[in-house]
Order: C-alpha cells, then sequence, then structure tokens
C-alpha cells in the first residue's frame, strides 16, 4: 500500500542515497587515476590494481583476515546459536538474566573497551599459566568470536522467537527426543539466520581494527591493521583499488543474494496462490 | 445367563457403572504462577469416544490438552492413560498424537514426509513406512500431492495432512486442538463429516478442544463445559443442551431466556414458580429438589415458546403477553424481539414453514406468548 | 518446553565405557570420580547452558574484572608495566594495594574531563543529526511502492557490508585542503582558498553521521513500515488535517523507532575512536581515542584501564537510564 508522499521528500530521499554513496563513488573513480595524487584526475589507468596484486603485505594480511574471518564466524555461529537457544527455549534458569546480559554487552560495548580487556586477560593468563603463549592470530580469533557472537545469538534469537513453538511439539509429540528435535526440525528452519549470522560474522572480523589492534602479536597484522598504517601515512591509490575490489564482491554478493531471494519468494507466492485456486473445489451452487 | 458378554460395543459406556475409563483424569490441578489454568479436573473417557472440550478462551481447555500430550506437567493431581499413570513421561514416549491447532506442519519437509515423520522416529522398516504411509494419504484423499511441500496446500489439504500425521502412529489417543479453527464455513461443515467418519472407521479415541459449541454439537458423543479452570457439567450434547445443571451452561449453549423466581407451589410431580419478570407463574412438570422460598432460575429456550396474536387455549399458565419490538428475518427462521409488559425483553424463535405467509407478525403486534410444562428448565445455581 | 530427565554424565560415562572402561571403572579411585561426577546432575542441556557461559565468563566478564584490578595499579616500567595488587608478604598473609592515584590522575587532568564531556556531546549532536537527516528519508521509505522498496533497502544495507575504515578512508579524499571537494569549488571559481574541513570537529562530526546514518534509518524504516495506515485515513476522515495527523500520530506511534535509532547511534559513536583520529584534529578529544593513545603511545596500561573503567560506567548509565525509559513507556501503554 502506498501513500502519497510530499515530492520534497523524494528529493530528500535522493539526496540522502547521494550523500550514501558519494564518498563511495569517488573511491571507485579515483582508483583509476594515473596519478599517484588521489584527488587529481590525470587520466584513466588500472596501473594501481597491478600495483595492489604485487603488493605482498597486503594480499598475505588479506589471506590472514579471511582465515581469521572463517574460523571466527564458525565459531561464533556455534556460540551465538547455543546462546539463541539456551534463551529461547530453556525457559527460566538460574543464571538466566546473567547470560542474557553477557551476550548483549558485546552489542553496545565500546570496542575500544573489549580490545583493551581482553588483551589484559590474556597478558594475565600468560603469566598465570602460561597460555596463550604471546599474541597471536589465535587471540585475535578469539577476540572475534566473543564480539561476533553477540550478532549471531541476536539474529538466532529473533528466528527462534519468530517461530511456531507449535512446530518442535509436534515432532517430539511425534515421538523425537528434544536433541533429535533440534537437529532435525529447529537447525533446518533457523538456517537463513545461521548463513545470515556467518555472513555478519565473517563481515565484523574483516571490518575489525581496534580488537585487532590491541590483541594482535608481531606475527600476526590483519588487512584493517594494514590499511590504518598506509592510511594514517596519507592517502594511497593502492588503498583506492582495493576498496573498489571490496566494494564490488560485497555489491555482487548482496545483488545476487537479493535475486535469489526475491526469486525464492516470487515462487513462494505463485505456489501459495496456485494452492488456494486450483485445488478447493469450488462451491456447489 | 450372563455368563457371556456381549461381543457388540456398548452405545454408551458412560451409563455403564462397571466399564472402565480409558482416559482417566483425578483431581488434576496445573498452577502458573498465581493463576490456576485446571482446577482439581475430574473426568473419565472411555474407548472409541469423541470427547469434545467446549469453553470459552482462557477456561482451560487447552492446558489440560497440554497436559494429555505431555506438555506440561500437572501441578497436582494424575492422568492415567490405559490405566498407565503418565506422570514424569515425556511427551515422545506417550501413547498419544495431538493435532495442533497451527497444524505445526514441518515447513521443510514435503507431505509425504510429514506424514513419515512419527514412524521414522520408532525405527519402522522402511518398506513398512512406505506402505503405511501411502495407505494413509489415500485414506485422507491426498495421494496425488504427496511430494508437494505444506505452503503448496490449500487450507483444508493442510488439515487433512496435519490429521493423517497425528493418525499414523495409530495413537490409543488423538489430542485435536480447534481442528476445524483455520477453515472457512462452508468446508468447516464438510470436514466434520470426515472426521466423524475417519473416527469411526480407525476407532482411536479422541478428546477434541473448541470453542465453537456448534462444532462440538455435532461432533461429540460427549461433551465437557468448561469454565475458569472446572468442568462445570458433563454430558451427550442432547443432555447438556435440554438439562443443562447450571446458568452457566445453559446460558453458553445457545440462546436462552432466564428468569429468576421463587417457589409458590410444589408436589411431586409439579412445582409453581413465581416469576415476577415473566409476568405469570411458571408451571413445572415435574417435581424440583429445592426448598421453598429458595431462589431459583427457569431457563427457556427460544425455540420452545409459541407465539401467536390469539391467545391460547388454557391462558391462565405458562402464558404472558408483550409487543413486538424488533424482528430479524434468519432466512430458515426469524428471531423476534418481544418487550413483555412487565417490560422484560423475551426472544422468540419461529421457523419459517410458509414462503410468503399472509398473516406474518409485525413490529408493535400485540402478541401471547406460551410454552409446554415441561419446556422450562428449573436451575438453582 | 518439556525439560528432559537429566541424565548424569558419571552414569553416562560409566555405561558407555567399554571393556577397557569397565576395567578402568573397577578401580578404586576412578570409580570414587566416577560416583562423585555422578552426583553432580550434569544433563546435555546443563552442558549446552555451560558452554556458552563459560566462553563469555572467560572471554567477557574476567577481562573486565582485570581492567578493574589494573586500574588500580601502579605504572611500572617492566614487561608487563604494572606493579602487582596481590601480593604474598614474606610474613604470609595476603596484602593488597589499592591505589587511588589513575583516578585521582583522570579527576586532576582537565584533558580526561574534557575529553568525556566532549565525547558525549559529539555523540549527542551526531545523533541529533542522523535523526533530522534519517526522518525524512525513512518515511519516503516506508511509503514508497513495494516494488522499489526492496532495492532502495539493499542500498541502505550495502555500505554496512563494505568496509567502515574504507568509508571513512574515502572522507580524507573529499575533505582535504587539496581534496576534491575543494578542487571542485576552486575550479568553478566560487572560492580561490581551500576550505579547512580535514582535522575539525565538522569532519568528526560529517563522519560520525555519515558512517552511523543506517544504523538510525533502518529502526526508524520498521516502526514507519508496520504503521497502519488505515489510522491516518482515519484521522483525515475526522477531520485531522495531513501535517497535524502526521504531528499527532505518525510521530507518536514512530517513537520506538526513533529511541532505537537514537541509542544505536549514540552509544557506538560514543566510543568511537577510527573516526577521531583520522579525521578529528588536535582539538578533537574523544575518550576513546584518549584511550588508544594512553595505551599505545605512553604505554600508561593503568591509565589506560582507568579510563576504560570510567567509560564503561557511562556506558552503563547510559544503558540503565535507556531500561528505565523502556519500562516506563511499556507501564504507559
Amino acid at each position: 500500500m502506498s501513500r502519497r508522499v510530499h515530492p520534497a521528500l523524494w528529493i530528500w530521499l535522493a539526496a540522502g542515497f547521494a550523500f550514501l554513496y558519494v564518498p563511495i563513488v569517488s573511491l571507485i573513480i579515483f582508483s583509476f587515476n594515473e596519478s599517484k595524487l588521489v584527488t587529481v584526475w590525470s587520466g584513466f589507468s588500472t596501473r594501481w590494481y597491478g600495483a595492489l596484486l604485487q603488493n605482498d603485505q597486503i594480499l598475505s594480511a588479506a589471506g590472514l583476515s579471511v582465515r581469521i574471518g572463517l574460523i571466527s564466524a564458525s565459531l561464533a555461529v556455534v556460540l551465538g546459536t547455543l546462546v539463541a537457544v539456551v534463551l529461547a527455549r530453556f525457559g527460566m534458569f538460574r543464571g538466566r538474566a546473567l547470560l542474557s546480559g553477557l551476550a548483549t554487552a558485546p552489542l553496545v560495548m565500546p570496542e575500544v573497551i573489549t580490545g583493551l580487556s581482553l588483551l589484559l586477560l590474556f597478558v594475565a593468563l600468560e603469566q598465570a599459566i602460561g597460555w596463550p603463549s604471546g599474541r597471536s592470530a589465535l587471540t585475535i580469533i578469539i577476540a572475534h568470536t566473543t564480539f561476533a557472537m553477540a550478532y549471531v545469538a541476536v539474529v538466532v534469537q529473533s528466528r527462534l522467537t519468530g517461530m511456531d513453538p507449535a512446530i518442535e511439539e509436534a515432532a517430539m509429540d511425534l515421538g523425537a527426543r528434544p536433541s533429535k528435535v533440534f537437529f532435525v526440525i529447529t537447525l533446518p528452519l533457523i538456517s537463513p539466520a545461521l548463513v545470515s549470522g556467518f555472513l555478519l560474522a565473517f563481515t565484523l572480523s574483516l571490518d575489525d581494527l581496534v580488537l585487532a589492534s590491541f590483541v594482535s602479536g608481531p606475527g600476526a597484522t590483519t588487512l584493517p591493521m594494514v590499511i590504518y598504517s598506509k592510511v594514517r601515512l596519507g592517502l594511497s591509490p593502492e588503498i583506492n583499488a582495493l576498496a573498489t575490489l571490496m566494494v564490488a564482491v560485497v555489491g555482487a554478493g548482496v545483488v545476487i543474494a537479493g535475486v535469489i531471494l526475491n526469486r525464492a519468494e516470487k515462487a513462494r507466492q505463485r505456489d501459495e496462490q496456485m494452492a488456494l485456486a486450483g485445488d478447493e473445489a469450488p462451491p456447489l451452487r | 445367563m450372563h455368563d457371556k458378554k456381549p461381543e457388540t460395543l456398548v452405545i454408551e459406556p458412560w451409563r455403564d457403572p462397571t466399564a472402565k475409563p480409558y482416559i482417566s483424569l483425578s483431581h488434576v490441578t496445573k498452577r502458573f504462577g498465581n493463576f490456576t489454568a485446571v482446577n482439581e479436573v475430574s473426568l473419565d473417557v472411555f474407548r472409541q469416544e469423541l470427547f469434545c472440550l467446549l469453553g470459552g478462551s482462557g477456561c482451560g481447555k487447552s492446558t489440560l490438552l497440554r497436559m494429555l500430550a505431555g506438555f506440561e506437567e500437572p501441578t497436582s493431581g494424575q492422568i492415567f492413560i490405559d490405566g498407565q499413570d503418565m506422570a514424569g513421561i515425556p511427551p515422545y514416549r506417550r501413547p498419544v498424537n495431538m493435532m495442533f491447532q497451527s497444524y505445526a506442519l514441518f515447513p521443510h519437509m514435503s507431505v509425504e514426509d510429514n506424514v513419515a515423520f512419527g514412524l521414522k522416529q520408532d525405527a519402522t522398516p522402511r518398506r513398512e513406512i512406505r506402505e503405511r504411509v501411502a495407505a494413509m494419504l489415500a485414506l485422507v484423499k491426498l495421494s496425488a500431492f504427496s511430494r508437494r511441500k505444506p505452503h503448496q496446500l490449500s487450507g483444508g489439504q493442510r488439515q487433512r495432512v496435519a490429521l493423517a500425521r497425528s493418525l499414523i502412529k495409530e495413537p490409543k489417543l488423538l489430542l485435536l486442538d480447534e481442528p476445524l479453527g483455520a477453515l472457512d464455513r462452508k468446508l468447516r461443515e464438510s470436514t466434520q463429516y470426515e472426521l466423524m467418519n475417519l473416527q469411526d472407521k480407525l476407532g482411536v479415541t479422541f478428546i477434541v478442544v473448541t470453542h465453537d459449541q456448534e462444532e462440538a454439537m455435532m461432533l461429540a458423543s460427549r461433551i465437557g463445559v468448561m469454565n475458569l479452570g472446572h468442568i462445570v457439567q458433563v454430558g451427550t450434547p442432547t443432555e447438556i443442551y435440554e438439562f443443562p445443571t447450571s446458568r452457566f451452561v445453559a446460558d453458553f449453549i445457545g440462546s436462552v431466556n432466564m428468569f429468576a423466581g421463587q417457589v409458590t407451589a410444589e408436589g411431586s410431580h409439579f412445582v409453581r414458580i413465581a416469576a415476577p419478570d415473566a409476568g405469570c407463574t411458571i408451571f413445572i412438570d415435574h417435581g424440583v429438589a429445592a426448598p421453598p422460598n429458595a431462589q431459583l432460575w427457569v431457563a427457556l429456550r427460544p425455540e420452545k415458546i409459541n407465539i401467536s396474536r390469539e391467545p391460547p387455549a388454557n391462558p391462565a399458565e405458562n402464558c404472558t403477553q408483550g409487543v413486538v419490538d424488533g424482528i430479524a428475518y434468519m432466512g430458515d427462521m426469524s428471531v423476534f424481539h418481544v418487550k413483555l409488559d412487565t417490560g422484560r425483553m423475551v426472544n422468540v424463535t419461529r421457523a419459517n414453514l410458509i414462503r410468503h405467509a399472509e398473516d406474518t407478525l409485525t413490529w408493535d403486534d400485540r402478541v401471547w406468548l406460551h410454552w409446554h410444562p415441561a419446556s422450562g428448565v428449573v436451575l438453582t445455581i | 518446553m518439556m525439560r528432559p530427565p537429566p541424565l548424569p554424565l558419571g552414569d553416562r560415562l560409566a555405561s558407555g565405557a567399554g571393556l577397557g572402561g569397565r576395567l578402568l571403572v573397577n578401580l578404586a579411585p576412578v570409580r570414587v570420580a566416577l560416583n562423585l561426577l555422578a552426583r553432580i546432575p550434569l544433563s546435555g542441556r546443563d552442558c549446552v547452558i555451560a558452554l556458552p557461559y563459560l566462553w563469555l565468563t572467560l572471554f567477557f566478564m574476567l577481562p573486565f574484572v582485570i581492567v578493574l584490578k589494573i586500574s588500580f595499579a601502579d605504572q611500572l616500567i617492566a614487561q608487563p608495566p604494572y606493579s602487582a595488587l596481590f601480593d604474598w608478604a614474606t610474613q604470609g598473609y595476603l596484602t593488597i594495594k589499592l591505589n587511588l592515584g589513575n583516578y585521582l590522575f583522570l579527576a586532576s587532568d582537565p584533558l580526561y574531563l574534557n575529553a568525556y564531556l566532549k565525547s558525549v556531546q559529539i555523540a549527542f549532536i551526531s545523533a541529533l543529526i542522523c535523526l533530522f537527516i534519517a526522518y525524512p528519508m525513512a518515511y519516503a521509505l516506508a511509503r514508497a511502492d513495494a516494488a522499489w522498496r526492496g532495492v532502495l533497502l539493499m542500498l541502505v544495507v550495502l555500505p554496512f557490508w563494505t568496509s567502515f575504515l574504507l568509508r571513512v578512508y574515502a572522507w580524507i579524499g573529499l575533505l582535504n585542503n587539496n581534496g576534491i571537494i575543494n578542487n571542485l569549488l576552486m575550479g568553478l571559481g566560487i572560492i580561490d582558498q581551500p576550505i579547512v574541513m580535514m582535522r575539525t570537529n565538522f569532519a568528526v562530526y560529517l563522519g560520525i553521521v555519515y558512517a552511523y546514518l543506517p544504523f538510525m534509518l533502518l529502526p526508524l524504516y520498521s516502526s514507519l513500515e508496520k504503521m497502519d495506515l488505515t489510522l491516518l485515513e482515519a484521522a483525515e476522515d475526522l477531520g485531522c488535517l495531513p501535517f497535524k495527523a502526521f504531528l499527532t500520530i505518525t510521530l507518536p506511534l514512530s517513537l520506538p523507532g526513533i529511541v532505537a535509532g537514537f541509542s544505536l547511534v549514540f552509544i557506538p559513536s560514543l566510543g568511537e575512536f577510527v573516526i577521531p583520529d583520522l579525521l578529528g584534529g588536535s582539538e578533537t578529544l574523544m575518550i576513546g581515542k584518549v584511550l588508544w593513545d594512553e595505551f599505545f603511545s605512553n604505554r600508561a596500561w593503568p591509565i589506560a584501564s582507568a579510563v576504560a573503567t570510567a567509560m564503561l560506567s557511562l556506558v552503563l548509565g547510559i544503558m540503565v537510564f535507556q531500561q528505565w525509559l523502556e519500562k516506563r513507556a511499556e507501564a504507559g501503554r
């Protein structure tokens, strides 16, 4: 249902989108700039993409970031789903309020605090029990998992509470034990939430500068850390090229996902209409 | 003479004091915090019955059903199914299946897999599963739809899948939570008959929860009327309608005109009640176990009152006068709202026997109302 | 939901053990241990609860305890650079040295108080600007044609998935003295001197508003979108002018979205580090950046911990206030 909207609002909306996209578009345009000066156009070139692909520092950092992202997103999905299931399905138990608080706190906690406190924990643990020995990719994974599982928990929990509880009860009524109900019924039904939780966790990990800066060690430099150190030194067309590639990958991913979801939704609507129109015997008379 | 028990099924086992109940609830109470959802319910249901729990929303009927299924444990009291105490037995080990109000079909499984789900849990051989599922789908006339997903089905088809799924394990007891609630009116009528036929054919004991009195009257062998966590009356549909034992039941089932009054004269075969509202003495042709001068009520169903312009033969008793205040034409019958001379409004229905009657009653007509001495139901609570 | 009967873990271990296991079970100490385990009614359900609980306690709650502890410690030139708080003295009893010096230092140096207040100010004003920009956008989005709405929403969400750091970086190119905006304006002859925008408070506001605008847009959109439009028709039917209907119907009904969006912008921008660091100048003092500098540049771990504790109490205070607001809103319903 749409309603008459004042034309000024459409202009406002367009201006808003311009505000959101002008910086990104300018990044992309100047990634194809010939000159090293990022802000003065001097002709089309793809030389910075070539330079980017020669830059071992950026490439190895990107590889490390992807690996950390995959591992911590997987861990975060497992732990976040456990939190969501416990909060949404286990009813009341002692310590439920604390768990709910602990699970949502990382969402509002400033990253500098989380980063500092985790680093101090790792230092204290190393002093006390010798583990983890030094900071490395492992400590970054732990930090990212802790941070991202809160997001996964929120996404999965909202899916669980939106589900008809009778579906799980029906499975139990037909003889499935609770663990079987979870794996055969609940898990497939919340799988879209698990996928979006994973993607969210992966993106958060890939994007994180602050936590990684605190808890990483000498050997483990992630992509945002490299970008940050380059950006602090000034503008660099290689970074523009990198940004363009990332926007292209993410944009393509989002568009493809959008098209797939849209198709599935349309097919579903068509099915439902056919079910309603075709199969009911027309009323007599 | 009595050495051989008859093989045929007793038609009304609840009338037989020696009959053993199949499902038995004894003093079952369920509390949620301070709220008592089900209060001291004792109830016997017999094999192959189709028992309806009827009541408004929040009366405790669904909680009772969930306790039978095992989703809730009673706070106190016991539940026996086929002689076995159900305390502490989880839903997945009970010989009971349930058809949910929302149907609760597994959206990611086909019709076939939905129906087979229960059998798979018991490690039934694959071939047997296939055969039984096919037979069950044939029974509910869904064989052509076995590969479809739930969202590709119409409401009536989904309802039949849910029914098939809950019957596949041949449960001792099938619980149905508002089984027809989500269907539209036309479909509901035909499905009611299908449900009754199926129950007859399979011989499974049904307990149905509903808020729809028509549905309950039509389906049930017996009805249990619930209010505020109590079962207030158990009886056949006829008993519930014609012989309510309380004002609540009389008022809840169908519509009724209720007159407050006091006994003025009584004998073993009659009682006279002075009902100031009614504008006449009400004569009842049977005795009433009530102390004289006690406050009681007479319930009169609208269809049991005659309405005419002419005075009846004996206008001394069970006869009063008023003016037609409003008419609701319902097609098969008309409802007359009559304002008695006492000021009280009374509803009277009359079947529209003739298509175009010359002499129909109309607004502001002065009318006589009278009824048979057997029509009034005397209620003390 | 039904609670399954707890199966003691010890029982399961005992019953699941094979032949070798059975031999082991017969050894006295093992049997005693298994018996003890069996006493603890640790069901599968308890294990499911315990796992995330342990993780969050170890990696989220414990760290704050340590931060609190170190904020009371002395600065040392050592590795790690702080003194121990608990000390087993030679006499054999525990001595605890609480050093309030770090907090006194925070209170005495105006730098910290200023950073604290300035963070609140910047976060609050940025959230207000976001609200001002986003509300009309969300309104237009919510009333847009259904076919377009999906695409437009995707455009709102898209920046979420691209690097935050790179989006902030993009503004450096735009705002620099020889950046795109200044070049454009000078090229058009509107100005002949570059406007100084980089490393100012303006740039920080701009960066925060830009980065957090989608966080304001989405909750506003969802509360406006699910509004029943017949309410407006009813109001107009009863003689209410459209603008008045907006003020008396739409605005109050979108209040939950406004509150949600506001806190989604306000709280994270309070502790923001990247934006003030990359776009702000020496005049921009934000608490997140102060903490970072104390830690990385000055290696003052105890001071950084004290700053973190102060910041934490600010965040907690805001969350308590927000909960109170929500409770009041619910009670009023």
